[in-house]
């Protein structure tokens, strides 16, 4: 068969479907790849009049000026230290509510429960702080009206403590996502095969050994695939969670600052686009590598998960 | 095989019923606290501050929002509005990719795969996002910058989507079409999508309420209050609450004069902005639940 031929075929036979793709394909180099030419920004003094690429090149001073701020540290360490203890706890919180749902999935209401504790997944960051506003404001929460005088508790002004932060973030997150983080869980509990506890029921085994002996070994493999994958996500935070919840408050940053919140403020409200654009390209380029390290961990542990 | 259960296993069922009894009420008791602060009075308020059991009710903050409803019901408009165009779009556009990299015999599915893939593990940041969307574009304060920033089409979703074309839409089917003469356009809409539609409603779903909770967008673009959302009005009215006073301080409904309830109408507003999802997640709630199932087992 001629070659020639054969290519000009196959481009005839593909033009249909690449017409079918180019708005997404459009929209996929728009949104996601034009901006990563951006990243020369952080190794550039900006300056709009003369442009992005006018703008003079500084090398890796932007960085060196970043590292060289208490900010650099702060906000590495919440980002990290969040990130942690939303893993390891959030994780038990999932496994934990996802073995009790698998005891009542027969009952009529296991639905309406379920359904509950998606809730608080379903409503935005703006909505989370409001709620979390009616529990800690100082003039008319729940807690500094209501419960801390019944409890003879002194008075908190939660929204100039930082020191709280770090526990009502992290009630927060719980309350939010557990329900979310459980149902993948519960679909690993489901799956597994039924005959297996039938067999300790017989040996006498109660439920507590059913649950550390079988269904706890055989979520395992999920667990630790999952724990990988939240890895790769470490330098990222939920943006929402640490400028909106705590109403952006100034107060609280040596405990709420993460990567996130710190472009956000030096672009649109510090103004300073060199150490915005420098903790992104940071960010960008830490997660990148935490991702190929954990991909290359779940590929030797379990190759059928790897991402690639 | 089903058989008695134990002493032991019947203890353990009902631990787990009350236990879970209990993360339901923990999961659902800020909802309470903010619906039945909205109908608290405010002299209960000024008193009692937010609170489960509150000395007197009154539906002030709810008549006050329908006196001063222009606001209000303008913000619901663009966030309707925003979150209608941006989900449609994006559920033409999400599977119309989808499909020619769910056909092995496609070209440029390698690098096009490759493409959507990538897209998930790198980005460039918020800062050349921003300045692209608001210079190069000029997208701020125009609608289009809560609809097109970030939200259009995901990655992730495309994957989603492709898988489930590779998975449940037999080769057979296709090749049949095309032999019946069908061009691909026909084979897309007229198989793949009505073979499909459990998939495209996950991705809907979740697409939609992106849409509707998102006001980061609004944050980045938006500054003129008349394209303000629901999101980004709650934003604002929890740093100030006299944004809503629009004209006067007091507000006239029938005969009674209703000054601003501020502390009440907050909660008020929280209830509204979270309505639409009470409504439409019970009817949702099965394909939310397959979605993250499907999701986490490979995207």
């Amino acid at each position: 068969m001629n070659p020639k031929r054969s290519f000009l075929q196959s481009v005839k036979y593909s033009l249909p479907l690449l017409v079918l793709a180019l708005p997404g394909m459009i929209y996929l180099i728009i949104n996601n790849y034009f901006p990563m030419l951006g990243i020369i920004i952080a190794f550039k003094k900006l300056n709009y009049a003369k442009g992005i690429l006018g703008s003079p090149w500084v090398g890796l001073s932007n960085f060196k000026f970043l590292f060289s701020t208490p900010d650099a540290w702060v906000m590495t360490r919440n980002t990290l230290l969040y990130n942690l203890a939303f893993i390891v706890i959030g994780t038990i919180f999932a496994i934990g509510l996802a073995i009790l749902m698998n005891e009542i999935t027969s009952f009529f209401y296991a639905k309406y429960f379920q359904g509950m504790y998606l809730l608080p997944n379903l409503i935005s960051m703006v909505v989370v702080s409001y709620l979390v506003f009616a529990f800690l404001n100082a003039d008319t929460g729940l807690l500094p009206k209501s419960v801390f005088p019944a409890l003879k508790v002194q008075d908190i002004n939660f929204y100039t403590s930082p020191g709280y932060w770090p526990l009502i973030l992290l009630i927060v997150f719980l309350w939010k996502n557990t329900g979310y983080a459980s149902i993948i869980y519960l679909s690993s509990i489901a799956g597994i095969d039924r005959t297996i506890y039938e067999a300790a029921r017989i040996d006498g085994a109660g439920k507590w050994q059913q649950i550390r002996y079988i269904t706890l070994p055989l979520l395992k493999p999920t667990i630790i695939i999952l724990f990988l994958f939240s890895i790769g996500r470490m330098m990222y935070s939920d943006f929402g969670l640490f400028y909106q919840v705590t109403m952006n408050s100034g107060a609280l940053y040596s405990t709420t600052q993460t990567i996130d919140t710190y472009v956000f403020r030096g672009l649109m409200q510090l103004n300073n686009i060199s150490m915005a654009s420098a903790a992104g390209v940071y960010q960008s380029f830490i997660g990148f590598i935490l991702v190929l390290g954990a991909n290359f961990l779940v590929k030797k542990i379990n190759p059928e998960n790897a991402l690639f | 095989m089903k058989s008695i259960l134990s002493k032991d296993e019947r203890m353990f069922a009902m631990a787990s019923a009350i236990i879970l009894g209990i993360f339901a009420l923990i999961s659902f008791a800020p909802f309470m606290l903010i619906a039945i602060s909205s109908i608290s009075s405010t002299k209960s308020l000024v008193t009692k501050g937010y609170s489960f059991f509150p000395s007197s009710l009154s539906l002030d903050s709810y008549l006050y929002m329908l006196a001063q409803g222009k606001i209000i019901l303008r913000s619901y408009g663009v966030s309707f509005f925003v979150t209608t165009v941006g989900t449609i779009t994006s559920l033409i556009i999400t599977p119309m990719l989808a499909y020619p990299l769910s056909r092995k015999d496609f070209k440029l599915r390698g690098l096009f795969t490759f493409l959507v893939f990538f897209s998930l593990l790198f980005n460039g940041g918020v800062v050349p996002s921003y300045i692209m969307w608001a210079r190069l574009f000029s997208l701020k304060n125009t609608i289009w910058a809560l609809i097109i920033p970030t939200y259009l089409m995901y990655g992730f979703n495309v994957l989603l989507v492709k898988n489930y074309f590779e998975r449940n839409v037999p080769k057979d089917l296709i090749e049949a079409a095309q032999i019946d003469g069908a061009n691909e356009w026909t084979i897309f809409s007229k198989v793949m999508i009505p073979l499909s539609t459990p998939v495209i409603a996950t991705v809907g779903m979740f697409t939609g309420l992106a849409y509707w909770n998102d006001w980061i967008n609004g944050l980045y673009y938006i500054s003129d209050p008349a394209l303000y959302g629901v999101q980004q009005l709650l934003i604002r009215i929890l740093n100030n609450i006299a944004f809503l006073r629009s004209s006067a301080a007091a507000s006239i409904v029938g005969n009674i004069v209703i000054s601003l309830p501020g502390d009440s109408i907050r909660m008020a507003l929280a209830i509204i902005g979270i309505l639409p999802i009470l409504i439409v997640f019970p009817l949702l709630q099965k394909y939310f639940i397959r979605g993250i199932v499907i999701g986490a087992v490979k995207g």
